[in-house]
Formats: C-alpha cells, structure tokens, sequence
C-alpha cells in the first residue's frame, strides 16, 4: 500500500513563550499500520524536537500516553493514524479536566489525587489474622473485580467526564472504578463504609450517566458500568444518596448540552432514589422508552425527539424559578 | 539540598517493595521518572513463579533446579535457593495486600505451565500479572500517603560514590530541568533494565540503563552484560510482547508449512522449552527460509484451536494487542510474531542482602543497594526463567529493604559537595548543547538499535559482532556532535532522549564486547562460531570495570555453585 499524506494539528504550548495554546500543523508522509504514537514520535524525530508528550510502554498498558485525538481522549500508542485521519487532518490535543503544562503534557496531581478520595486499597477485617496460605477467593468472586482492575489509571475518562467539566470537586470515574475494585472484593471488610461514603456528596450519585467514560476508557474498565453496579449495590443497602435535585440538574445537563437520554438512569426511579417523581412524568419520550425496553445498552444514544425534550427540560427550569 | 535517610531509584515492584519495608521506620523517598504506576513492571503479562502447588505437586527444591538449569549454570546458587525458597511467602503477602489473582475451583491462587518450569508455577492475574502487581503496590503507597515521599517525573542523573562510601544522587525534576542533590544515607537502584538498546524490544521506551550506567560511571563494575534474552513472541516489527501464558495456555509455534517445527529442537517441551532455545529455533527457521509472510522473516503464533472463549477468558490481552496493533484476529487467524529483546540479565553485583560490590573481590559501596532488573545477583544467569523476574523484583526489593533498617540507623549523611556534583551534572548536560549539530539523535538511535538487533541479537559470532565494536565506537564519537535542539527547560524531553541515548551507547558496548570475548555459547549467548557450552573457561561471570579514559576493562568472577554440578541444558 502507498503512503499517504496526513496533517496533524496539534496543540502547543509552551508555559515559558505561550500565553495561551495554539494550533500547529505538521505534514507527516505516513507508511500504513502506524500508531498515532509512532506518528509523533516522527515529528518529534523528523519536525519539532521540542514537542512534549508522555508515553513508556507502547503497548497500551502504562497509562502515559492518553491525550485527545479529534477531540475525544484516548491511548495514542494503540491508535491506528489511518483510523481517524478526517478529510487528511488528525486533530491532537492534551487530555481534559486537567491543566495543561506542557504541549500534550498536564499536570496529573488532582487524578492522583482523587484516588486518594475513595481508600483505593484493601482493607481486610482487621480482627482476623490473615491466613498463612492465601485466603480463598472463587473465580467467580475474582471475576467480579475482574473488570476494574484492568484500570491503568490513563486519566482518559478522568479527562472527558462531563460532571468534571462543571464540578471540579466529582470524585470521578476513574475513582470509581478503583472503589468498584474494593466495594466488590470478597476480601474488604469495609464494603458498609464505603458504600455509604461513596454515596456522599461528590461521590458515586453525582454521575449523570453520560457515558462518555466508558466509551472512552481503553480497557475492560468502564466505569459506568461500575459506577452502575456501585448504585445498585448502594441502594440495595439503603445508601440512595441525597442528590436528588443534583440529578434532575445532571439529567437536565446531559440532555440539553448533547442532546443524549440515557436509558440506565430512568429504572432507578422504581427503586426510588430518584426523588422527584414530578418529574418523569413530563418527559413522555423517556417514559415511553422505559416501557420498551426492560434492560437497556449500556451506552447512551441519542434522543429522536431532542428538541421535544430539550423544550420539556426548559419548562421545568422555569417552573423551578 | 534535601536529604533522606534513604533515596530509591525506581517505583516498579522492586522500588515499591522496598519502600514498603522502610515506610513509617525511615525517613524514605523514591525518585521516578514515570509516575510509578507507568513502570514496566506493569507490562508484564504471564505470571509470577512460586511453588505453591496448587495445580499440580511441587516444591522449592525442584523450582530451585529448574531454576539452575534455566540459567545454564550461570546463575549463584545461593541466591537462587533465597528466591525460590521465599517465593511462596512473597505470593501469599501480595494476595494479603489485595493482589487480584486468577483462581482455581479450590478457590486458591491458580498457576500455569511457563517455559523451563518443570510444574505449573506461575501464579497470574489473567494475562495481566505485572499490573495486577504494580497497582497493588501502588494502591499500598496511597496508604502510606504523606509518610512516603515520591518524586515522580524525576531524573536521576549522577550517583555519588565517594571514597567507597555512596553518598546520594544527583535528580533533575522534568517539570523545571532543575538539578539538585538528594543527600542520602543509602541509596537503592530499582531501576530496571536495558533492553531498550535493541531495534525489536518489549521493553517501555524508559528502560535505557539509567541506573546501570550511573552506577557504572560512578565507579561501580557492571556483571554479565552481555547476557540479555531474547523473547520468542514478540509482535513482528513492533516487538511488543505476547506472553509465553499463550503458549502456556496451549498455543502452538508453527512455521510457513504449518509445521510445529519445536518438534525438532525441544521435543519434549515443544512451544514450553526454554526462551533462548525456542528464540533461536524461530531464528533457525526464518533464517533457512521456512519463514512465513512475503518477506519470509516471521514465524506464526497459532492459537486458533484454543477457541474464542478460552482466548477470550485467559489471554484477553493478547488478542487485543494482535487486533489493535497488527489487525489481526487471533481467533481466526495465527499472529506474525518474531523475536524481541526482552530481560536484561546483566547489571549492577550485589550479594543476597543487594549491597553492590565495588571489586570482584567482594568489597561494598558503602550504603548502595540494588534491586530487581537493574541488578546483578545473580538468579538468573545466562538466561532468566519467564516469572522468575517479577519475583525477584519482589523478594529482593524486600530484602534490600529489610536490609537498610538494619545498617542505615548506623550510617550518617557523608558529606557531599554540592557545587561541585551540580557541575558535573551540569557539564554533562552542557555537553550536550555543545555539539556542532551535524548529528543527530534519533538517527545515531536508531543505528544503535539496528546494529544491536542484527550484530548482537540471537544469534551472535566475531564476524558480526567486531563490525559492531567498530560500529559503536563510531556512534560514540557522532553522538559528541549532536546538539539537543529543545532549548526549554519544561518537560524537555529531546534533552532526556539525549540524556538517555548516552547511556545506551555506554552500556551497548559491554554487552557486544562482553560476548565477543566470552567465546563459548551459555544460555541467552549463543555463538555460532562458538557454539557449546565451555564450563571449563567460562563458567564465570564477567566484570566490566570503568577505566580513567572511558574505556573498560573485562575481569572475571567465579560462579557460587551449592548443590547442583553443572551438566547438559536439554529439554
Ligand atoms: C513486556 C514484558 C513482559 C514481562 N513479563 C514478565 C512476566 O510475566 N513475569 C516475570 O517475572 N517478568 C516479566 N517481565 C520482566 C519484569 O517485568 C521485569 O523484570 C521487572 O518488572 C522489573 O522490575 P523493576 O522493579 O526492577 O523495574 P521496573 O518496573 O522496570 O521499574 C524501573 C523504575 O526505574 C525508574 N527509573 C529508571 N531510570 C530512571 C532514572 N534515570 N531516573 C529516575 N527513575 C528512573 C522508572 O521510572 C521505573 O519506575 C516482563 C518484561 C517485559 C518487558
Ligand atoms: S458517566 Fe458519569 S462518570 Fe462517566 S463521564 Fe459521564 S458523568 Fe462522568
Ligand atoms: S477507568 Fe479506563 S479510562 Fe479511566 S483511568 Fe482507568 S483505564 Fe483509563
Ligand atoms: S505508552 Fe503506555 S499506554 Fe500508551
């Protein structure tokens, strides 16, 4: 196959000459098969030594080298160039949420952080010596935590969570996988308090289920589907949460900025959590789609009737006033 | 200048491990230049040796042997029974800490076959061992949050090393290129290996050395270079690492014909002999033209009789490599694979405990440790065993650690000259502004690479690999010419690459020169113009001293052998 010819526009910025990021292109002759990150590493090589990215491993388990390509966040070293060349371009920017220090670099300090939020370790009962051997797990148990230890902490939904994007203080996706990875291991002895912390404030209700991290989370993580099984969890053992109106504004949120309904969030209501029935019942298209399917996908799609909601959605903001 | 009581290089199992001993009882820091959660320990797929027993009968003695053999006799004895015989307790400890292991119908730790393992040993994590590893090790070091200091993006550029007696480092934070002195009462490298040296490697873009050559430069001697093993399932052209558990897990080596061709080199362990043989065997095909693929210069890694669930459940990641970097499914179709650089068996001499020698006659650096890929004990020889590593990683970093409660209560900070060490660090940097820029880095690199993968790869003899002394010596004085063009001071990774590149050529010359003079074949180093095993002259390991003009000097040091007589490696 012949080479082609891509464009890459990728944001710098350098604190020490920049007052604000902009925008640089660089025509790349590309070989096919090659990896976004291979890509750059050409420029660096070939172009601009001076363009700052982080990456290790190569190989899609070091979690370095998340940054957003057309504008969403993923693992550069496991992107195919020629998957998302648009009309010749390939947009490169540095991950969401977080600062940015160098070029593609961010400052990572408040994802570190907010791992801190939720005990990411294990916490065994402390009134029983461990066993000599290991302690016993079944595979099925392991298989339950299986998903969230995948997490190689990239930050990629840390990056493109739109709860983040509005509220600095959300514990965050990543984070709730990593207290997936305990609440569910058959080996803590602390699932009561970190269900009921994680129920707090910030925590694991302050999601709106917009799913964007789990489309983008590069592994077998995807914290919506834990942040699901946390809820379900939670609420089983009676910790609902008192966001309610927290909600109805996320929900509002993800259905007025992106025009997406997400089915998971409506069948909670029958458990109860979601309290302010008023309001189901002026979002007829929810309902109806509720009705239709018992156990909806787990991705979020997009609403036919948006406009019909988003009007719904304006009425209520008015009746709150 | 800051000081610690102990300063450690290196946040992968090893560092991680042996901070843990010291958290809380000393005043610790590690100082990384990948967040610790991106060290390469996280890379490692299939598994962690110990004989637990679970699957099938065994016991330490035979993990021992095995252990022996592997190692082509190479190996110290008396360290090789200190890693199998902790092995056990270090699996269960990490179980304790919250390790998420595979398991059996029993409910306990499962374990599979690996090459040159004589009963299921490797304990995993699905194909996920390293990672499952590193992040709980990770996880622990949140618990010590705000007692254990972590510089991450920090370079360690210069060890000190003073009159015998180790006095601290020299580190530049990435963020700022500001250099500064941590004083230390003990310093431990945890710094991993070099692999990096080589075209096709599995090996994270950070293992350049780093440790391995600070050490050497300051004065310490460096052990078995020339011994790095060779990967037999490396993703063709990008030597990214499918692990050996695919084989473990049944998979089958065929050629262009179909043919399992281990059927003529190790017919009793087939597609499970031993790395350095089965590496070879691949080379051996390609090489007589029984390679597949339009250039013929791959082998195949056939996995499809293993079914879509069990590929599925056991080795996930291995079908998403193959599918995200080569298109290919594994599921339907065998997977291009060929040799890859992959374990570093040489490095910096320690004894049991990971104090570094200075000599080959047993004298210490005073308060410098080594641990894990970056050192030398020796546990593996002339050819590590696949699981082996990952232990050692954690047994000895814990040894290390225990180690330094036990002697740094007695040792004071030495006195450093700061000014003078920031000079150092300084010039070596400036040196590297200071060329006329007619060279350049990534291509000097990339020749490096090329040269070590063809000249002093699988299969090796003086007809290549004096060409590659020469080669070298000639990249050397290009790499005097090269000017680092990133000016800045933030995050300036064109400096760090050239920071880096001066160490692989450092160390490159070692592993070629090391094996050119080592005229026998052992494990890993296999001659073609030498090619059997020569216990008589060389069972023993080679020393590389530093000399004044930045030259070496090659000496040698007898092997520790205990209970097992060296005899015939056949599988
Ligand atoms: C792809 C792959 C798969 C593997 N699979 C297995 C397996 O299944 N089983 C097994 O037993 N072994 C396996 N290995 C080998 C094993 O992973 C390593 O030997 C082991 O993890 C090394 O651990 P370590 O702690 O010594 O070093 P690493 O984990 O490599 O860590 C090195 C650390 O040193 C730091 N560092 C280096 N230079 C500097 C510097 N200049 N300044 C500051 N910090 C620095 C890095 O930031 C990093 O934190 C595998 C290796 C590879 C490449
Ligand atoms: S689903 Fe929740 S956690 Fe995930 S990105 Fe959306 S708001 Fe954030
Ligand atoms: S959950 Fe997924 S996207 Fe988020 S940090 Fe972990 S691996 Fe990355
Ligand atoms: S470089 Fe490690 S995940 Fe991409």
């Amino acid at each position: 196959m012949a080479s082609s010819k891509v464009t890459f526009r990728i944001q710098r910025f350098d604190p020490e000459k920049d007052e604000a990021p902009r925008d640089q292109d660089f025509q790349l002759e590309l070989e096919p098969g090659i990896t976004i990150l291979k890509a750059l590493n050409k420029i660096q090589a070939e172009l601009d030594p001076t363009l700052a990215l982080r990456y290790s491993c190569g190989s899609a388990i070091c979690g370095s080298c998340a940054m957003k390509v057309n504008g969403h966040a993923r693992l550069v070293c496991k992107t195919q160039v020629s998957d998302c060349v648009k009309d010749g371009v390939l947009r490169v920017g540095p991950m969401g949420n977080l600062r940015v220090l160098k070029d593609l670099v961010v400052d990572m300090e408040p994802f570190w952080d907010s791992l801190d939020k939720v005990k990411p370790y294990l916490a065994p009962d402390p009134a029983q010596a461990a066993p000599e051997k290991e302690r016993l797990q079944s595979p099925e148990e392991f298989l339950r935590i299986d998903p969230s230890t995948t997490c190689i902490l990239c930050g990629a939904c840390y990056s493109d969570c739109n709860v983040l994007e509005v509220d600095k203080s959300f514990v965050g996706p990543a984070s709730l996988a990593k207290a997936h990875r305990f609440i569910f291991d058959s080996r803590d002895a602390e699932t009561t308090e970190r269900l009921r912390k994680i129920s707090e404030k910030t925590g694991v209700w302050d999601c709106t289920h917009c799913g964007e991290c789990s489309t983008r989370c590069p592994t077998e993580a995807k914290p919506l589907e834990r942040i699901e099984e946390i809820r379900v969890k939670a609420m089983t053992e009676g910790h609902h949460g008192n966001a309610g109106a927290r909600h109805v504004l996320g929900f509002r949120e993800t259905v007025g900025r992106r025009g997406l309904l997400d089915e998971n969030y409506l069948p909670a209501r029958s458990v109860g959590f979601f309290n302010i029935p008023g309001l189901l019942s002026i979002i007829p298209v929810g309902l109806r789609m509720m009705k239709r399917r018992k156990n909806p996908p787990l991705r979020p799609h997009s609403i036919d009737k948006v406009d019909e909601v988003k009007k719904t959605f304006a009425r209520f903001e008015e009746l709150r006033k | 200048m800051n000081s610690h009581d102990v300063v450690i290089v290196g946040s992968g199992l090893a560092g991680l491990r042996a901070a843990m001993e010291l958290v809380g009882h000393l005043d610790v820091a590690v100082v990384t230049k990948v967040y610790p959660s991106r060290s390469h320990s996280g890379a490692a797929q299939g598994g962690v040796a110990a004989s637990l027993g679970n699957v099938d009968d065994d016991s330490v003695e035979a993990h021992i042997y095995d252990t022996v053999k592997g190692a082509d006799y190479l190996g110290d004895q008396d360290s090789i029974e200190i890693l199998c015989g902790d092995a056990p307790r270090t699996i269960y400890e990490m179980e304790h800490l919250g390790c998420a292991f595979s398991r059996t119908e029993e409910n306990k730790i499962n374990q599979r076959a690996f090459g040159g393992h004589s009963a299921q040993r490797a304990c995993f994590s699905a194909d996920r061992t390293g990672h499952a590893l590193l992040h709980t090790l990770f996880e622990q070091s949140y618990k010590q949050r705000g007692k254990l200091q972590i510089y991450s993006e920090w370079h360690m550029n210069r060890l000190i090393v003073e009159d015998g007696v180790c006095r601290g480092v020299v580190v530049m934070d990435i963020r700022t290129s500001k250099l500064e002195v941590l004083q230390a009462k003990a310093v431990l490298f945890a710094s991993g290996g070099y692999g990096q040296a080589f075209k096709i490697t599995s090996n994270a873009a950070a293992n350049t050395g780093d440790g391995i050559v600070a050490a050497y430069r300051a004065g310490v001697p460096l052990q078995d270079m020339e011994f790095v093993q060779f990967h037999p399932t490396g993703l063709y052209q990008h030597g990214i690492l499918l692990t050996e558990g695919a084989r473990g897990e049944g998979g089958y080596l065929i050629n262009e014909d179909g043919d399992r061709f281990m059927s003529k080199y190790a017919p009793s362990k087939m597609e499970l002999g031993p790395r350095d043989i089965v590496s070879r065997s691949e080379q051996t095909e390609i090489n007589e033209g029984r390679g597949a693929g339009p250039n013929k210069d791959y082998v195949l890694l056939d996995l499809r009789h293993l079914g879509r669930a069990k590929i599925m459940e056991r080795l996930p990641q291995v079908f998403h490599l193959a599918q995200d970097f080569i298109g290919v499914d594994c599921i339907e179709k065998p997977v291009p694979i060929q040799p890859t650089a992959h374990y570093s068996m040489g490095g910096i001499p320690a004894d049991n405990d990971c104090q570094v020698y200075l000599d080959d006659k047993g004298a210490h650096v005073t308060g410098f440790f080594a641990a894990g890929e970056c050192s030398c004990i020796s546990v593996h020889g002339a050819n590590r065993l696949g699981t082996n590593s990952l232990l050692e990683a954690l047994v000895f970093g814990r040894r290390a650690g225990k180690k330094m409660l036990d002697v740094v209560p007695g040792l004071q900070l030495a006195p450093v000259d700061e000014e003078r060490e920031l000079a150092a660090a300084r010039r070596e940097i400036d040196e590297l502004y200071a060329g006329d820029g007619t060279e350049d880095i990534s291509v000097i690199r990339e020749e490096l690479k090329q040269t070590m993968t063809l000249q002093a790869g699988v299969y090796r003899d003086a007809s290549r690999m004096e060409p590659a002394q020469t080669k070298l010596d000639q990249l050397r004085k290009r790499f005097a010419k090269v000017c680092v063009k990133d000016q800045g001071k933030s995050f300036n990774f064109n400096l760090l690459e050239a920071l880096e590149l001066s160490n692989m050529l450092e160390y490159s010359e070692l592993i070629v020169d090391g094996g050119l003079a080592r005229q026998e074949s052992r494990g890993a180093h296999f001659r073609t113009d030498y090619p059997t095993r020569d216990d008589e002259n060389w069972m023993k390991h080679t020393m590389a001293f530093r000399t004044e003009d930045g030259g070496h000097e090659l000496r040698y040091k007898p092997v520790k052998v205990t209970r097992f007589e060296p005899e015939e490696r056949k599988y």
